[in-house]
């Protein structure tokens, strides 16, 4: 069913997925991210963390150009999507973010049913008859592990799940148009600890369909499921590396500062 | 023994308490105050709603809905012209300034926030909104029925469009502007263009507020009179050319309320009495209508 998904697997050895380089964010005259180089592998978690203002959000929103919603905002550099710059002004906004779904900190179920809310997007690069839309809305509501809980009030509002349930939906939202990059800025902050740790787990499925980017706050949930851990602060990537390295042996003393609770 | 209870003194503690009293007593006080702005308030509309039913009922038969308004001193006679001249302005009035108002509404909220036309027609229309109704019925008057020779049930339209536009121009862009940008940013992010970002998400998200604007529009032209009066006039007889003066419940009851006639002022209760049921219906249908929605 899902052709896209197929040669991914293939990436037994690592493979680059996005490589950012000489990265450098404004918002108006202020210099948010700083010569930002980075090279991201295909089917793995890559967390960023940092203090808050660091950055990690920002140069998780240039990823989609989510930035360009406002007008004093403007980024400059290279972002390549497998060999791709992204950051070109030529390239349809659109195609690019159907490539690259996003979810957000607070859930967004839009004002429609459970149903609308997944076939939404899907409608917009999709003509589907009826019944491939409903094994579509099926499928990544499963993907979601949300099928269980709402297999019988697909036609109910999406506003009346719970807060778990809702960014799940939301997650659900953004893999029905079966993108290659998910970007998750804070998905869990708004969340309880059931709930997190069931977006956890789906975070760790996802991995291998898709290349996950998540911005957390939480030090806990970038060890427990990512792969590759980036460390920002004032604009500046200070260290990148596998998850485990960065963690236990951080070459950066300022890295290590952040990460044991001493600063941040 | 709590080793907090020792960091006060029995003096310090008394004057907690007593500004713990004193509080109570301005709470007591400002509610007391909130109490009674409400009652006076509720007192006049309840007295209104009483005198409007009392005698609005008294006048109520079949005749109202069925003969048309009778001259003075007669057996019979009922509202019928003026209830249709009513409905179809103010429903045409509805239909055409809606679209205009959502539109421009949606301009200001999601377009022009900060550019120099937005600013410009944020303006006027405040003007537009507070502008008296007399001075649109003149308006009006000297833009289309001077020049037309004609009262018509078409220059009352056009009047009660223009109070209309302005009410949905500010409800449709206060409503949209309620709307996190969250729920934008979430749209945006799945590629979706912008007039489907507006249109299917944005104001669907604001939809109870933008038809509660439009409710309150259709509400507020529904008793207008000033500028019926200069423009559809009104009509002893049954109409349904736009082209001709035009009966309206609004001019009938002000022609027959100031009357020295019974008939008149019976029919004029009458009148008063089902715009009031109307307005209120109207408003309870689109509440029930629109609690179980998305």
């Amino acid at each position: 069913m899902d052709i896209r998904v197929a040669p991914a697997h293939l990436a037994s050895t690592e493979k680059t997925k996005i490589s950012v380089r000489d990265l450098n964010f404004y918002y108006g005259g202020f210099h948010a991210l700083k010569n930002i180089n980075l090279t991201l592998p295909a089917n793995k978690v890559t967390a960023f963390i940092g203090p808050s203002g660091c950055g990690k959000s920002t140069l998780l929103r240039t990823f989609n150009r989510m930035f360009e919603l406002y007008p004093d905002q403007r980024a400059e550099g290279e972002i390549l999507l497998d060999g791709e710059n992204i950051l070109n002004k030529k390239l349809d906004v659109s195609l690019i973010r159907a490539k690259i779904g996003m979810v957000f900190q607070k859930p967004t179920p839009f004002p429609m049913s459970i149903y609308d809310n997944i076939a939404f997007g899907v409608k917009l690069f999709e003509t589907l008859p009826r019944a491939e839309m409903d094994e579509r809305v099926e499928w990544a509501l499963k993907k979601s592990a949300l099928w269980n809980e709402v297999k019988d009030k697909l036609d109910q509002s999406g506003s009346g799940l719970s807060g778990g349930q809702q960014q799940r939906l939301c997650i659900a939202r953004g893999i029905a148009i079966k993108p290659e990059v998910l970007l998750l800025d804070e998905p869990c902050s708004a969340l309880d600890p059931i709930s997190t740790g069931k977006i956890e787990e789906l975070i760790h499925e996802l991995k291998a369909d898709y290349t996950v980017l998540i911005v957390t706050h939480n030090m806990q949930q970038a060890a427990r499921c990512s792969d590759y851990t980036a460390y920002m602060y004032l604009g500046d990537l200070i260290e990148f590396g596998a998850t485990p390295e960065v963690f236990t042996q951080p070459k950066r003393k300022d890295t290590e500062d952040y990460i044991t609770g001493r600063f941040g | 023994m709590n080793p907090m209870s020792t960091a006060f003194t029995a003096a310090q503690h008394e004057g907690r308490l007593a500004i713990h009293r004193h509080r109570k007593r301005v709470n007591a006080v400002a509610l007391m105050l909130a109490i009674g702005a409400m009652a006076f308030g509720v007192f006049w509309l309840l007295w209104i709603l009483f005198e409007t039913f009392w005698l609005g009922l008294g006048g109520l038969n079949l005749a109202v809905f069925t003969e048309m308004t009778p001259p003075p001193q007669a057996d019979t006679g009922g509202l019928a012209n003026a209830i249709f001249g009513s409905v179809v302005m103010a429903g045409l009035a509805t239909l055409l300034g809606t679209p205009i108002g959502v539109m421009a509404g949606i301009y200001l909220a999601e377009y022009g926030q900060k550019t120099w036309l937005g600013s410009a027609t944020r303006f006027i229309n405040d003007i537009l909104l507070s502008a008296p109704s007399i001075v649109i019925g003149l308006f009006i008057y000297s833009v289309v029925v001077a020049q037309f020779k004609s009262f018509s049930g078409f220059a009352g339209v056009l009047a009660l469009a223009l109070i209309v536009i302005p009410v949905v121009i500010r409800t449709t862009e206060n409503m949209l502007s309620l709307i996190p940008n969250a729920l934008r940013e979430a749209a945006y992010a799945l590629g979706t263009p912008k007039w489907i970002v507006i249109s299917s998400v944005t104001l669907k998200a604001a939809r109870a507020g933008v038809i509660t604007g439009i409710l309150l529009a259709i509400a507020r032209i529904s008793g207008e009179t000033a500028p019926l009066l200069f423009t559809a006039l009104s009509n002893q007889f049954w109409t349904s050319d736009l082209s001709k003066p035009m009966a309206s419940l609004p001019v009938t009851i002000f022609k027959f309320a100031m009357s020295p006639y019974e008939n008149w002022q019976k029919l004029a209760w009458a009148g008063v009495f089902l715009i009031t049921i109307g307005v209120l219906a109207l408003n309870i249908a689109a509440r029930v209508f629109f609690r179980n929605k998305h």
